[in-house]
């Protein structure tokens, strides 16, 4: 079978779609020069994961609109799940397909100088702070073909900005709905913590229909400058017939600490790639990855924190239960740059085989330019340990409960992370669901 | 009263026999010691008897009140009452001790009946705090990090959690130092009633001090070779074993390299 690799979209379309919703020239001619590279740049290459066949490009629905909602109450019920709305000072976006929906952020942050804000408002009324950080030191426009096509079509995502000194104490709840099957979401997200700040940020993907047909390109940008502190959970569940890239990634500054907690339960094949930068001295970052693969999806999982500074700390978890004839790839890396001297980089990898025909591989990598400094990994691919089972049966547990309760454990290390009650709730009837 | 009846039971290991014709019988209110050198088979027993799935009987008995033992899944085994304080307990990552318990004692009640959350954590503190152990133990995970004398503890926890008919309790002394063994012995004596049978596997007779056995047999060979009262514990800690095997003629009393 021939890919069409041409795009679906000319110069002529993204010139129409930034000016009709009147975007600055910055961002209009990275969309042409970004458009350009996408007709020439590779599709990345994922280790041990052929994708040169996914459909990435050929889609419908780039623009699809939607209403705002007036209450939270019209929200259907699998979302409202998703948010606690009881509490009356949160702060929330709603993202129905490519329409800002709804959005609160508490007047105590407003005053404080906090930005949360769908993408587009960001560009028009913090213009400058979002041509800092958008596609520059992150992840970079001409990374491959999905990158500059994500540029190119970037229609969704929220903008996060917390100044100096200020500590955020309630997370920032993001939730991105797609409802139709066949949106296509190019969804940007952008996290600032400047100087001493601290800020947790929780994002949900939801697809409404049990199977879609469409494909979803997300990259998120995190930045915690100097001395300051982003947490960053995630819940992916895009149905299945969604093909997805997701690209997350990290720069941490001077003392500076990401941590991640990702649960990725995408029920379509998926490409996803978490990276953290340890630029400056001292910095940490930790990556907690869960991920379930089911029915016949392919996914791949590459997770990396790469030193550059002194004296940072990497740490890569990532527990995967793999069923059905599902294929899952982890790829982690840890990555230690000449002159990162008395750095630590480790990193486990768990995957957990449910059935004969799924294919699990986990590919720890450690990649070394410095004398000075420690690093460590572990990995297993598997079935469940029939003396756990043993042990737990003797006590009068049966077989499948006893499974289940291994299953939930080792998914345990990022459900326990999860900020908000809610969002923890789902994600464990997610993964109930899912290993079923 | 429970009534476990062992018949000429023969158990092979990766197709080497181990057992060779156990018979034993423990009733509700007797508790049996069952002691010998290492690798006479005095694990394989206590792991037959629970259904371990790399222990296979190949021929004999046993039955709880009369129900064939042989015939259930390991599950179906400890909700008909059966118990086994295991030698080497797991480790199970991201699973609460407590979630833990309240499971199991809900798999024993059946749908419908579970505890209610109120009275598990009563029942919890108050055993917990009877074995003297830090409250944290509850909500750690399963015996992850935990002591080897926090591990045999637990066991005993979940004894007196569960309150089984019979108990097996496997080298459940080996690693404790002498404050650890009272506290475990008062456990197993917490249960000592009418309703409640104990075999329990040493090598010492220490613990014996403590819990004292109604009957006290020796393992060689694979079989039970000789059998009497507490004062047979207390010459063979005088002893040692030299004397039974001359008086019947064994020179190798091992079946097996105990793993």
């Amino acid at each position: 079978m021939a890919i069409e690799t041409k795009l679906p979209f000319d110069q002529q379309y993204v010139r129409t779609f930034s000016e009709g919703r009147g975007e600055p020239s910055w961002l209009l001619d990275l969309r042409l020069q970004a458009l350009a590279k996408a007709e020439e740049l590779p599709l990345p290459k994922p280790d041990k994961t052929k994708i040169d066949k996914w459909n990435f490009t050929q889609f419908a629905n780039h623009v699809v609109q939607s209403a705002p909602l007036s209450s939270l109450e019209e929200l259907p019920e699998a979302v409202k799940a998703l948010i606690d709305l009881n509490e009356e000072a949160k702060n929330l976006y709603v993202q129905r397909d490519h329409t800002p929906a709804y959005l609160s952020l508490s007047e105590d942050l407003k005053q404080k100088g906090v930005i949360f804000t769908d993408i587009f408002t960001a560009v028009r009324e913090h213009g400058e702070l979002v041509q800092k950080y958008f596609m520059k030191d992150g992840v970079q426009v001409d990374e491959h073909r999905l990158t500059a096509l994500h540029a190119a079509l970037l229609n969704g995502g929220v903008f996060v900005y917390v100044p100096k000194n200020v500590e955020v104490q309630t997370p920032l709840q993001a939730v991105y709905i797609q409802e139709k099957e066949d949106t296509a979401l190019f969804n940007h997200i952008i996290v600032v913590a400047e100087d001493n700040s601290k800020v947790a940020y929780v994002e949900n993907y939801i697809s409404l229909a049990e199977e879609a047909n469409a494909v979803v390109n997300i990259v998120a940008e995190v930045f915690a400058n100097t001395n300051a502190r982003v947490f960053f959970a995630a819940v992916d569940h895009l149905a299945k017939g969604i093909t997805a890239y997701v690209n997350r990634r990290g720069i941490a500054g001077r003392d500076g600490r990401i941590e991640w907690a990702l649960g990725l339960m995408n029920d379509g094949d998926t490409v996803s790639e978490n990276i953290t930068r340890l630029i400056g001295d001292g910095s940490y970052g930790d990556t907690k990855t869960v991920v379930v693969g089911r029915g016949k999806q392919t996914q791949n999982f590459t997770t990396s924190v790469i030193h550059y500074g002194k004296h940072t700390e990497g740490y890569i978890l990532k527990h995967g239960v793999v069923k059905d004839s599902a294929t899952s790839i982890f790829n982690g890396i840890g990555k230690i740059e000449h002159g990162a001297s008395k750095s630590n980089a480790e990193q486990e990898s768990r995957v957990l085989m449910l059935n004969e025909k799924a294919r699990g591989d986990a590919n720890p990598i450690l990649l070394i330019d410095e004398d000075d400094v420690t690093a460590g990994h572990a990995a297993s691919v598997g079935r469940v340990d029939p003396t756990q089972l043993y042990y737990l049966m003797s006590r009068g547990i049966p077989k499948a409960e006893a499974e289940r309760l291994i299953i939930h454990g080792f998914l345990a290390p990022v459900v326990n992370e999860i900020p908000l009650e809610s969002v923890k709730k789902q994600l464990i009837e997610i993964i109930e669901r899912k290993v079923k | 009263m429970a009534v476990l009846t062992i018949r000429d039971l023969h158990v092979s290991v990766e197709g080497k026999e181990i057992l060779k014709g156990v018979n034993l019988e423990v009733k509700g209110g007797e508790i049996h010691a069952i002691m010998g050198p290492n690798g006479t088979g005095k694990s394989t027993l206590s792991s037959a008897i629970m259904g371990h799935p790399k222990y296979e009987v190949t021929k004999g008995s046993i039955t709880l009140d009369g129900q064939d033992v042989l015939e259930m899944e390991v599950d179906e085994r400890a909700r008909a009452g059966l118990f086994l304080a295991m030698q080497y307990p797991s480790e199970i990552s991201g699973v609460t001790n407590a979630d833990f318990l309240r499971t199991a004692i809900n798999a024993r009640l059946g749908e419908g009946n579970e505890i209610s959350l109120m009275k598990f954590i009563r029942k919890l503190d108050e055993k917990m705090s009877f074995l003297e152990m830090n409250p944290d133990m509850a909500h750690r995970y399963l015996n992850e990090g935990f002591s080897g004398g926090e591990k045999k503890r637990n066991e005993i926890l979940q004894l007196l959690m569960l309150e089984p008919k019979i108990a097996i309790l496997d080298e459940i002394d080996s690693g404790l130092d002498i404050d650890a063994l009272k506290i475990v012995s008062k456990g197993v004596n917490e249960m000592r009633s009418s309703d409640f049978g104990c075999l329990i596997i040493t090598h010492y007779q220490r613990l014996l001090n403590y819990i004292t056995p109604d009957y006290v047999h020796v393992m060689m060979q694979g079989r039970i070779v000789k059998s009497g009262g507490p004062e047979l514990a207390q010459r063979l800690e005088a002893e040692g074993y030299d004397w039974i095997k001359k008086e019947l003629g064994i020179e190798d009393e091992t079946v097996e390299q105990e793993v």
